[in-house]
């Protein structure tokens, strides 16, 4: 990013085929890695650990291949703000639904 | 990053074609540059895509809901599901979109030969996809485990006789809660069809696009559509990367 052009376009920031490999294995890695976990007993941990590494996963996915590392602020702040959002709104949901019945179970 | 900021310009004022300047035929008049262009199309993009996060994020809320209150009936009617064709599923999705961003790559540098490789290979590993899909949906069909009239209970109430079952030495479900069932199965087929039905629009943009990059149309400094493409591409490859955990991986060891 040195590069004054490419502080010019960062939109055209091109990213090198190496990266891209090692994205593609690290992917690999993280499905096998979520099959192996799901047959392990872990309680409630199963569902945060299935849920942490498909995050991972969506997250390499996002910074590398759709190029979010690299991109303009606009939209890093773009991506973000969805994913604030989106959180809010399950977060939010999800509270009402789990607690409408608290106590009479 | 662009420097929108500039935007006083007196050089477009005429609303024909002699203003002198040069510049690429795939700038539209309304962009200050090239840059400006592009960066206006990502943005968009990201904006369609955070609909569509939005569009499943409700999906996703409802199957976490009813897989709170149904939990036995979710994780017995997740054991009809195969790991392996999910898994494969899994995997062939992940290489599509590395080949596609390799496409990205190849239009970039300005190499036809390479792009049109990576567009037909990300096709190809699209239709691999929908086909297993075909597999595990047929195999519910003849099961039937497709939510309605003739829903069959059958595999939750005495699993003994079911192979899936067996092989996860489930106990039989009580007749309320292996109605449920359906609930996991209705979710199953909303959420996996509804990608699905990415899967089949992105297909058909990736012949298209097939097609344009015979042509050189990509590998001539224009990626704006590419690379956009890819976006939605990868965006589709996240969607199942959560539903796979989601829907195959709930419980593999009781």
């Amino acid at each position: 990013m040195t590069d004054q052009k490419e502080m010019e376009s960062a939109s055209h920031h091109v990213v090198s085929p190496k990266i891209y490999v090692i994205i593609l294995f690290a992917l690999i890695l993280g499905t096998a890695a979520t099959v192996w976990a799901s047959f392990l007993e872990l309680g409630p941990w199963n569902p945060v650990i299935a849920l942490a590494i498909a995050t991972g996963k969506a997250m390499l996915v996002v910074l590398y291949f759709m190029h979010v590392k690299y991109s303009s602020k606009l939209t890093k702040l773009t991506v973000f703000a969805g994913i604030f959002t989106f959180l809010t709104l399950i977060g939010m949901t999800l509270a009402d639904y789990f607690s409408r019945a608290w106590g009479q179970w | 990053m662009s420097d929108s900021t500039a935007i006083a310009h007196d050089a477009h004022a005429a609303p024909d074609h002699g203003h002198g300047e040069a510049h690429p035929t795939y700038l539209r008049h309304h962009f200050e540059n090239v840059e400006q262009q592009a960066d206006a199309a990502g943005f968009a993009m990201w904006i369609f895509l955070l609909t569509e996060v939005m569009f499943f994020g409700g999906l996703f809320t409802a199957y976490l809901i009813y897989r709170n209150w149904y939990y036995p009936a979710f994780v017995a009617a997740s054991h009809q599901l195969s790991v392996v064709w999910g898994t494969t599923n899994t995997a062939v999705l992940i290489f599509s979109s590395f080949t596609m961003a390799m496409g990205v790559w190849c239009a970039e540098t300005r190499r036809r030969k390479g792009l049109v490789l990576s567009l037909c290979l990300t096709f190809l590993l699209g239709l691999v996809f929908l086909g297993i899909k075909t597999i595990e949906y047929s195999e519910k069909i003849e099961k039937h485990h497709v939510p309605g009239f003739h829903y069959n209970l059958s595999s939750f109430l005495d699993p003994d006789n079911d192979a899936a079952a067996k092989a996860a030495s489930d106990k039989a479900l009580p007749l309320d809660m292996a109605r449920h069932t359906e609930v996991y199965f209705s979710l199953y087929f909303a959420m996996t069809g509804m990608h699905a039905l990415h899967m089949i629009i992105g297909i058909a943009i990736l012949g298209y696009m097939i097609f344009r990059a015979r042509a050189g149309a990509y590998t001539s400094g224009h990626v704006t559509f590419v690379e956009n493409f890819g976006l939605y591409w990868h965006f589709v490859d996240i969607i199942w990367i959560y539903l796979f955990a989601l829907l195959y991986l709930i419980s593999r060891h009781q």
